[in-house]
């Protein structure tokens, strides 16, 4: 299973599935990240994590460790 | 009567500028009760009786951050007569999430929909109407920035608070969830509030363990409620919390579609886009950040900074006040111990003080215009690789870097930092940063001990650096930092431009609150340093002293011993140590005057004329000098910082056990230092070196050491406490 760590900058996936649980899950949905959401990999930070992701139209920096949470499928 | 009205929304979503445009400078700072979130609450213009409380900006209301707890707690227990959500318009489905959370509260609710002109700017266009019947709530389009529709949403919450409660809301999820929420809203019915009831039933279902516990459930009505949750999360394939989330989304999708038309654009690249196509480039991120921090250092601590800094402490309060007040109270007959209480004492601790405050404005100044444009999470996003081993947040890079010219600005700019844990850790470690006035006793130890040699002072900041990383690294695995890894999802604003009112009513906010310390605890504490250094008591009588006789004289005589192992067990290095408290550089000013050098030692080290040092160099050994210089740059901060870390992590217990740990971290390392130098040197082995080593590898043991699971042992207790 693909998660969003493995995409490259400028692809785009659909997120299939959120692994783990508690506060780092809640607060990945709460920033809307779920189950079908199109994620959009804008960049990587110059030193090479976090990854900056666009999500429903705005900015979100995500950590590389907490992007293997989220499975996706590429688009 | 008096009415309270709350003020919700996300970060970034406009809100300060909101409660700054509502209140004017009828404004009180101060924090949450028990944790350092900050707490504002201010008057409403024109609307006399009216309170508006900001809350802190909040994406959801979970219950896995303070802040967000910090407000759920207010919306349930303090009952606000009404509620603004204010809502970003240009980022309305992010922003509506929030809002489906506040209207399940059954407080009276209207929306600010915030950055209207942005939205016409991009040509999109929200329909009102539809998305204010779909939602049951009142909206108004409002420009906080540019001052329009404020009043008009303060005047309808205050009319929305008067009729009060008017029953359940649009309902957001689908039939299943509903169903299973109706079941348990006739669980707990008789347990909670009517307005509340919808919410309580919703985060029951979710299984928030803040409510569970609140609620103090009977076993039975749990066991009921766990059976309806797990019922649905088989029907839905999904967890509770999932479950909720999706819902939420997928209605505000829904919404989107009905209410919102976006004009098509030109591929999907905003301005702020393309900024920061720039700004957080692959290869030019690094160098413009190194510019951006070297502007802001070279205006706040070398250029501006410095001049205005030495402009208050030696023209405003040496020249312009202590001088004359000397000269008036000695004209007017004042007795000498008074005197010396209001000019040394008084005046001069609290001007050491207040000297660094229009530094601090400046350095606030500009902090708080990286912060309005947004450049501040884009430091956090470029920093972050790097200072999250050492349990840092990406934001600490400033307060270092600023600590390295004071520790006091440094300590306040940790301000920045959203999660409570980085923050702490900040504080606590940005006092290793040699700062300014630390610099005299370096060019002192170098200059008489050392012949000048140039490795002196780069060692230093090296040692203060590695400070840093190796308390990082230690502190991080302790149970007090310990816990779940805190999410670094953050997001990244778009960037505007600084509104002058925001920026300038931050600078002040965190300027005031230096000042308001330096007038009490910080004063105290000098007062009592010099109470203590004047007088002491000759031939049986307790007179004014020179501070040689002085009380501090015999407490250094009293402590020296303790210093023993660290090679400067005598009571002049002791005492000036102390007295460095007060001011670093003191320690220079201090040793000069009791090794009875003739003249002032700390221009004497400016000038490099390090000949006439000769008495203080007689004091140490070359082994012993560096000893004393580490201890002074690691152990604990001035009068003036420790008021800050007091003011930043708004506990007593956490500063004392930040100064703790500082001073202990600062023997250690000082004392094995000195004891494996001796050893190197002059091959003694005695019991103080075995102390020593043994101290080195408690240090060793302490930086690699796997960290004990606390995170894991919790949910396990948790487990157990639940039965599973």
């Amino acid at each position: 299973m693909k998660t969003l760590r493995q995409m490259k900058v400028g692809e785009s996936a659909t997120v299939t599935r959120l692994r783990g649980e508690g506060a780092v899950k809640r607060r990945i949905m709460d920033m809307g990240i779920i189950k079908g959401t199109e994620v959009y990999v804008r960049k990587v930070a110059p030193l090479g994590d976090p990854m900056e992701l666009n999500v429903r139209g705005y900015e979100l920096s995500v950590r590389k460790a907490d992007c293997d949470m989220i499975e996706v499928e590429q688009l | 009567m008096r009415l309270t009205i709350a003020l919700a929304g996300n970060p970034n979503s406009g809100k300060s500028t909101m409660f700054n445009d509502l209140t004017g400078s009828n404004q009180y700072v101060g924090n949450w009760p028990g944790v350092t979130v900050e707490k504002k609450e201010g008057k409403l213009k024109g609307m006399p009786g009216v309170v508006i409380q900001d809350l802190p900006g909040i994406y959801s209301l979970s219950p896995y951050t303070l802040e967000e707890v910090v407000s759920r707690n207010y919306l349930i227990n303090e009952k606000p007569g009404a509620i603004i959500n204010i809502v970003d318009g240009s980022n309305l489905e992010r922003n509506l999430y929030l809002t489906t959370q506040l209207m399940e509260i059954g407080i009276p609710m209207v929306i600010a929909l915030n950055m209207i002109d942005v939205v016409r700017k991009n040509g999109d266009t929200i329909n009102v109407k539809k998305l204010s019947e779909a939602l049951g709530c009142d909206i108004v389009e409002t420009s906080a920035l540019k001052g329009e529709g404020s009043v008009q949403v303060a005047q309808r919450a205050g009319e929305l608070a008067k009729i009060g409660y008017q029953g359940e809301r649009a309902h957001v999820f689908g039939g299943t969830v509903e169903h299973s929420i109706a079941h348990i809203e006739d669980l707990i019915r008789d347990k909670v509030e009517e307005r509340y009831l919808r919410w309580y039933s919703i985060k029951l279902f979710e299984r928030d363990e803040k409510v569970m516990e609140q609620l103090k459930l009977s076993p039975d009505i749990l066991k009921n409620i766990e059976n309806i949750t797990a019922d649905c999360e088989k029907e839905m394939d999904d967890d509770a919390e999932s479950i909720v989330t999706n819902e939420r989304y997928a209605y505000i999708s829904r919404l989107m579609q009905s209410c919102l038309i976006k004009k098509p654009r030109k591929g999907n690249m905003t301005v702020s886009d393309r900024i920061d196509r720039v700004v957080t480039n692959r290869f030019l991120a690094l160098p413009i950040f190194v510019a951006v921090m070297f502007v802001m250092y070279y205006i706040a601590v070398t250029t501006i900074g410095a001049i205005v800094t030495d402009f208050t402490n030696d023209t405003l309060f040496g020249a312009w006040i202590m001088e004359p007040l000397a000269a008036w109270l000695e004209g007017a007959g004042t007795a000498g111990w008074l005197s010396s209480l209001v000019v040394d004492g008084i005046i001069g601790g609290v001007g050491a003080v207040l000297g660094f405050v229009p530094q601090m404005l400046i350095l606030f100044l500009m902090l708080a215009i990286l912060e309005d444009v947004g450049y501040m999470a884009r430091v956090a996003f470029i920093m972050d690789r790097i200072f999250r081993r050492f349990g840092l947040s990406g934001k600490s890079f400033i307060p270092m870097l600023i600590g390295s010219g004071c520790s006091v600005p440094g300590i306040m700019a940790s301000r920045t930092i959203e999660n409570e844990r980085d923050r702490r850790m900040t504080v606590m470690t940005t006092s290793f940063i040699p700062c300014g006035a630390k610099m005299p006793i370096v060019a002192l130890i170098a200059g008489a001990i050392f012949g000048n040699a140039w490795w002196v002072a780069p060692s230093c900041y090296f040692i203060g650096v590695a400070a840093v990383i190796v308390s990082g690294v230690i502190l991080k695995k302790t149970r007090m930092f310990a816990g779940e890894p805190a999410p670094f999802v953050m997001e990244l604003p778009t960037y505007h431009a600084p509104a002058a009112s925001n920026v300038l009513r931050s600078m002040w906010e965190r300027g005031w609150s230096f000042i308001r310390r330096a007038g009490t605890i910080i004063l105290l504490a000098s007062m009592g340093i010099w109470f203590f250094s004047s007088f002491g008591i000759i031939d049986g009588a307790f007179v004014m002293a020179d501070m040689e006789e002085s009380m501090l004289a015999a407490a250094g005589n009293f402590m020296a011993p303790l210093f023993a192992p660290l090679g400067f067990g005598n009571w002049r290095a002791t005492v000036a140590t102390v007295m460095g408290l007060v001011a670093k550089e003191e320690i220079v000013g201090v040793l000069g005057v009791l090794a009875r050098v003739s003249g002032d030692a700390l221009e004497l080290v400016e000038e490099g004329a390090f000949a006439g040092l000769a008495g203080i160099a007689g004091m140490f050994t070359t082994a012993s000098a560096f000893a004393y210089l580490l201890f002074n740059l690691l152990c604990a901060p001035c009068f003036a910082a420790i008021g800050a870390m007091r003011r930043e992590m708004n506990s007593g217990k956490w500063t004392w056990f930040a100064v703790g740990y500082l001073c202990v971290f600062a023997y250690a390392v000082a004392m094995i230092y000195y004891q494996l130098a001796s050893l190197f040197t002059t091959g003694a082995f005695t019991v103080a070196t075995t102390v020593a080593v043994i101290l080195l590898f408690a240090l060793i043991y302490l930086l690699f050491r796997k960290p004990a699971d606390y995170a894991s042992a919790g949910i396990k207790q948790k487990q157990l406490r639940a039965g599973v």
